[in-house]
């Protein structure tokens, strides 16, 4: 997974509450066993005039041109809920997002976001409103930076707001971390433990059907 | 120190601490379906890992496979054939039990994984799809993952977990007649938002969920997704224990008195600390419905769409959502004409659901006009049904029968309802889209759909239970 330290560019609002997995990549764009070929999709239900269609929606935020480059989302709250579909997350990615703002987001989202290099920010709602202001006075002369590290969300316009994140998700995001790689490391602690509990709960442990 | 039910669990799961409050937890049981836990095996495999242990991982063929009578590989669903046959090819690779298109016992994930014992209470359990809280009714920790998580835990049998907060949610009081766990947790997530359980592992508790049956424990848990959860869990007890002896999986003989002397240490004791409390008083509780597009848009189906103010949502969401829904502040629900009505899915479809929609179908007909689907959770669901003669219940009715899957829970390209069309729907999600493009998507209970069905409008089930026993708590 790639590195993500520090993401500035222009950021694009889309401030509505529950804005789910099936909003951000309909079920129909997931068109085969595959984490790419996803970005064309997204958005599709809000983005194209039409279900299956590929011809814009003037009104969608991510069609004008003052957005184009984007790679950081201002959402509302519970972001990402709905189906733990990941292709949500690969589909932001594959089109170029490495950071969502956001109030509150649904945990398997968040924990999606983590896995693939982008970097959920939570911040209060008054907060990302200010920031969606500001931004919308002049998007590309407006651009926001998200870093990680200083765990802060700053404006060329005097705006810094701070964010919570676990130390875990973190570090993953900013190592580029695999997580298989990593628990790997604790192949032994993970077979003494299997050892332990094989006979605490002997039920619990499953012989392979012949 | 006094435990929770959720600490009791996590504590017997870590293998080791990781920073901050994460952990490396073991996990007992996965689950995958083809939608999303067949990307999870492709790339498994493709990183040229194997799966840990295959004896305690399953797979179903549920999102994407057909519902319709003769069923195969085709499906309506564009490109769904790949998603089955490449799920297909996986599995037999990677050595797990999969619960193909025609197998007798194949069905939905969270309503096949309880029913032959291989949730089981004191477990963890992960599945790439949200509603794998559901299985958390038996006494397990349950919860829905990605499929790059789902990876992480086929090949070392562990997640990396950050630790959720606790919450208490407790039902207390009787449930009225008509009443069930499906407006229990519509009135909690009504009352406390879409994201009131964010940040939280959530356990059910008081005498309203402890008089419910094991399947109707696993409808409440079943929406703990929609509140924002980590999952939901009950405390397992004598019911649980009785539902689960002899199921398949469950464990037999010696280890089956071991299992339970175990399980009967898994409750939340006495003066354990809650980061959270919530009390609902369900004595005045009325069947539930939805009028916007989250389950958070709830209400009594007496009353009507509320106001802004009323709502508790944010101004814009809430006019985007009457928009939708095409209805306006102070519109009743009962009397809303619904051009479709739909009983199935994880939440609503095992055979306790289909008796009590059966017994309210029982020798009335659908509204002409009204297009009613039933699609059991699980082929022996279904059998089960049929034995029983529901099917036909449900047939003279006029509903259609189906095969057990997902269905028309959701929209995935083949099937739907349609656009602006107005659907009575025991599922959990009533998105914008869900079910169909612009369909409009209003849940309640299975009776509450029945009766629906019946009245050709949203309609109170209550009228016509009067006389009879309903008999389910
Ligand atoms: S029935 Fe619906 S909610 Fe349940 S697993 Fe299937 S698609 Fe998801």
């Amino acid at each position: 997974m790639e590195k993500v330290e520090t993401v500035t560019s222009v950021a694009a609002p889309l401030i509505r509450a529950n804005i789910d997995t099936d909003a951000i990549i309909p079920s129909r764009e997931m068109k085969s066993v595959s984490k790419t070929g996803l970005a064309d999709g997204l958005f599709a239900g809000w983005r194209y005039t039409a279900i299956g269609g590929r011809e814009p929606n003037p009104g969608f935020v991510l069609n004008q041109p003052a957005y184009s480059g984007v790679r950081i989302l201002l959402g509302g709250t519970n972001f990402g809920c709905g189906s733990s579909r990941e292709h949500a997350v690969w589909a932001l990615h594959e089109y170029g997002i490495r950071a969502v703002i956001a109030p509150t987001f649904s945990p398997i989202f968040y924990g999606n976001c983590v896995r693939n290099g982008i970097v959920p920010v939570r911040l209060a709602a008054p907060d990302i409103a200010t920031l969606a202001v500001w931004v919308e006075q002049d998007p590309a002369g407006h651009p926001l930076t998200v870093d990680l590290r200083a765990q802060r969300v700053t404006s060329g316009g005097g705006h810094a707001f701070s964010f919570e994140i676990e130390a875990e998700p973190r570090d993953m995001l900013l190592e580029g971390l695999d997580g298989i790689d990593l628990t790997l490391k604790q192949r032994s602690a993970i077979e003494s433990f299997r050892a332990a509990d094989r006979k605490a709960r002997p039920w619990i442990y499953l012989e392979p059907t012949p | 120190m006094a435990q929770t039910l959720f600490e009791k669990i996590w504590r017997q799961h870590v293998v080791r601490e990781l920073d901050g409050n994460a952990a490396l937890v073991a996990i007992d049981r996965v689950f995958l379906h083809e939608r999303t836990g067949s990307v999870a095996l492709k790339s498994l495999r493709d990183a040229g890992r194997s799966v840990l242990d295959p004896a305690r991982v399953f797979c179903t063929m549920d999102h994407i496979v057909d519902t319709l009578p003769g069923r195969g590989d085709d499906t309506l669903m564009p490109g769904g054939r790949a998603f089955i046959v490449e799920t297909r090819e996986a599995a037999l690779a990677a050595g797990i039990r999969l619960f193909d298109v025609r197998d007798p016992q194949q069905g939905i994930v969270h309503v096949i994984s309880p029913e032959l014992g291989i949730v089981l209470p004191g477990a963890t359990v992960v599945c790439p799809d949200s509603h794998t809280c559901t299985q958390g009714a038996m006494g397990a920790l349950a919860w829905g993952i990605g499929s790059t998580e789902a990876e992480h835990a086929l090949a070392t049998g562990t997640l990396r977990v950050n630790k959720p907060k606790t919450m208490r949610v407790r039902f207390e009081g009787r449930l009225a007649p008509g009443v069930t766990a499906k407006d229990l947790t519509l009135a909690l997530i009504s009352r406390h938002g879409s994201a009131g359980g964010n940040g939280y592992a959530v356990e059910y508790a008081g005498s309203a969920v402890t008089a419910l049956e094991v399947e109707a424990r696993l409808t409440l848990c079943n929406m703990a997704t929609e509140f924002s959860a980590m999952t939901g869990m009950i405390a397992p007890d004598q019911k649980t224990f009785e539902y689960l002896e002899g199921r398949q999986y469950a464990p037999r003989d010696a280890g089956w008195e071991q299992a339970v002397a175990h399980w009967r240490t898994l409750v939340t004791d006495e003066g354990a600390s809650f980061d959270r409390e919530i009390l609902i008083e369900v004595d005045e509780l009325a069947p539930m419905v939805t009028w916007g597009t989250s389950p958070q848009h709830a209400v009594a189906i007496t009353a009507t769409v509320p106001t802004l103010e009323a709502s508790g949502t944010a101004p814009e969401g809430y006019a985007r959502a009457l928009q939708y829904m095409g209805l306006e502040a102070g519109a009743s629900l009962l009397g809303l004409p619904v051009g479709a009505a739909f009983i199935g899915s994880c939440t609503n479809s095992r055979i306790s659901d289909l008796r009590r929609a059966a017994a309210v179908l029982r020798g009335r007909k659908v509204a002409p006009g009204v297009r009613a689907i039933c699609v059991p959770g699980s082929m022996t669901v279904k059998r089960q049904a049929e034995a029983e003669g529901l099917d036909r219940v449900f047939r003279d009715a006029g509903f259609e029968w189906r095969e057990s899957g997902c269905s028309m829970c959701f929209f995935s390209g083949g099937e739907s309802f349609g656009a602006r069309e107005r659907v009575i729907s025991s599922t959990n999600r009533n998105f914008e889209s869900r079910q169909g493009p612009e369909t409009r998507t209003h849940i309640a209970s299975p009776e509450t759909v029945a009766a629906s069905a019946i009245a050709g409008h949203i309609a109170d089930v209550r009228p016509l239970l009067a006389g009879s026993s309903t008999g389910h708590h």
